[in-house]
């Protein structure tokens, strides 16, 4: 049986005494009729792209071209290491910091994987790996962790969008954010009934988040939209584990995120007509980038 | 379900910025190449909604003409596009449409040079994934989450059957199947979906039919 919905993901999930991750991979092998080491290989081909944007924006300082962003995922992790009390803590310090380097990454035309989007691809990267390294869990575990990931953005993507021309950023970082809370819960042990109140707890405080960036470019907000994300995924994932349950459910939030994305003007969605992208310094910084090729 | 496997949430493997704006775009060029079978000559590209506003900053232009010349999503060459397809003497010509089209993310791309000419509609859905919504002015209706057949040829008795008959053949089951012409005796189009997968001696021996103009095969 396949799943449609998050409901029925964890449905069959505990009818069956499955991981979400499993049940993922289970229904991948039967709808693409691929053998199950493809799958594995493939995924953690991903993986590696993932690790390898992190370490890149981590040690060398990525500028983009237009010179919007850059050189944060460094200040940030400089920062952990020396200040003497961390407000928010190390590990959500350090899923911010991984999150922001592959958004810089991708910022400056590097090689990421987009999860669901490019636009919010630092996210599933910077919470995964944070949590394998702080629950000390090996390689596969954090494969199983895109593989939960999978699902849930399955879901979203077939029942509302994932793009933020169509659905706004709360489409984009917004899914990806519900999708690492999901993928957290399950590596740190949780059950898939707190994956799924963990998607729903994420989700909701992402609704309505418009996408306005400047000049058009994935860089800003976009970069700390993708910071922000991964801490809103590791907080939403200790929620969900504390035993804090959605009031709605989580399908129901998923169907309003799609709404409000239908109900988001165009100057909202990704067309750089509106919110920051509009206020006098994004237009002055659009005009300063595209001064030399706009009349082109 | 528009998505149907876990790579289109986890993946492509990209050149950034932007799934939509940059993979989608490189599919959509690289699906139209595909179709036109060759490098074009000359490329001239429409660009509505969200790809009009924002082409340059997500760098869908360079995606464009990436998947034009056969670039994949992560090919680290992406960034010179629009350098390489000058240097190979290929005109293009980029055009921002203000026209509402059904789908925020379209690019309507005509391509020709001495031998014809193609015009192919595509969207980019989101995270990557594209469909073709146009050929040569044959509204197309197409799942993409099947191998997908497309024979253009010439509207005469026996095409269909011609193309059945070697599908038959070959053991492969027609899930769906459209055929469309827009004049009697002119050009037709079949959209087929089918539940296997196609051999490249298959499609040759459609190609040797007679009228058959030109046949390509997206998502094997």
């Amino acid at each position: 049986m396949n799943f449609r919905s998050v409901a029925e993901l964890v449905e069959i999930a505990e009818m069956e005494g499955l991981k979400i991750s499993e049940v993922m991979v289970r229904q991948e092998m039967e709808v693409m009729n691929r053998s199950r080491e493809e799958i594995w290989q493939e995924m953690g081909r991903n993986l590696d792209v993932m690790g390898q944007a992190i370490e890149k924006g981590l040690s060398q300082e990525e500028r983009s071209s237009s010179g919007l962003s850059g050189g944060d995922a460094k200040r940030i992790q400089k920062y952990k290491e020396t200040a003497p009390i961390l407000l928010s803590g190390e590990t959500v310090l350090e899923a911010v910091a991984s999150a922001t380097a592959v958004s810089e990454v991708n910022a400056a035309m590097g090689i990421i994987v987009a999860t669901p989007t490019a636009g919010a691809c630092g996210i599933l990267p910077g919470t995964i790996h944070t949590t394998a390294k702080k629950f000390q869990l090996d390689r596969d575990a954090m494969i199983a962790g895109l593989f939960v990931s999978g699902a849930i953005g399955y879901c979203i993507a077939n029942n509302a969008c994932i793009s933020g021309a169509t659905g706004g950023c709360q489409a984009e970082v917004g899914s990806a954010t519900a999708m690492a809370a999901a993928a957290v819960v399950e590596m740190a042990g949780g059950t898939p009934s707190q994956a799924a109140e963990a998607v729903a707890i994420a989700l909701k405080n992402m609704l309505g988040l418009v996408c306005d960036p400047i000049a058009g470019l994935v860089e800003a907000p976009c970069v700390k939209r993708n910071a922000m994300g991964a801490a809103i995924a590791m907080v939403a994932a200790d929620l969900a584990l504390a035993g804090v349950k959605s009031i709605i459910p989580t399908d129901e939030v998923i169907s309003a995120m799609y709404k409000i994305g239908q109900e988001m003007p165009v100057s909202l969605r990704e067309t750089a007509l509106g919110g920051l992208a509009a206020t006098p310094t994004g237009r002055a910084l659009e005009r300063q980038i595209f001064h030399n090729t706009k009349e082109s | 379900m528009k998505y149907r496997t876990v790579f289109d949430i986890i993946g492509p493997v990209m050149i950034g910025p932007s799934s939509s704006h940059t993979a989608g775009a490189a599919r959509i060029g690289r699906t139209a190449r595909t179709i036109f079978g060759r490098i074009p000559k000359q490329i001239m590209i429409t660009l509505y909604g969200s790809f009009a506003k924002t082409y340059r900053g997500h760098g869908t232009d360079i995606a464009l003409v990436g998947g034009l010349l056969d670039f994949d999503t992560y090919d680290e060459r992406m960034p010179q596009s629009l350098k390489m397809a000058a240097e190979a003497g290929i005109h293009v010509r980029f055009v921002e449409s203000e026209e509402r089209t059904e789908h925020p993310n379209t690019a309507r791309i005509h391509l020709s040079d001495e031998r014809g000419k193609l015009e192919v509609v595509g969207i980019s859905i989101g995270g990557g994934k594209v469909e073709i919504v146009e050929l040569n002015g044959f509204e197309l209706k197409l799942s993409g989450n099947a191998p997908t057949l497309l024979v253009l040829h010439k509207d005469q008795f026996g095409a269909v059957a011609d193309v059945a008959t070697i599908l038959a053949k070959h053991q492969i089951n027609i899930g769906y199947m459209q055929v469309a012409r827009k004049e009697k005796g002119l050009e037709a189009l079949m959209s087929i979906e089918t539940d296997q997968s196609l051999s490249e001696e298959l499609l040759q021996e459609i190609r040797q039919k007679s009228g058959m103009y030109a046949v390509t095969l997206l998502n094997n």
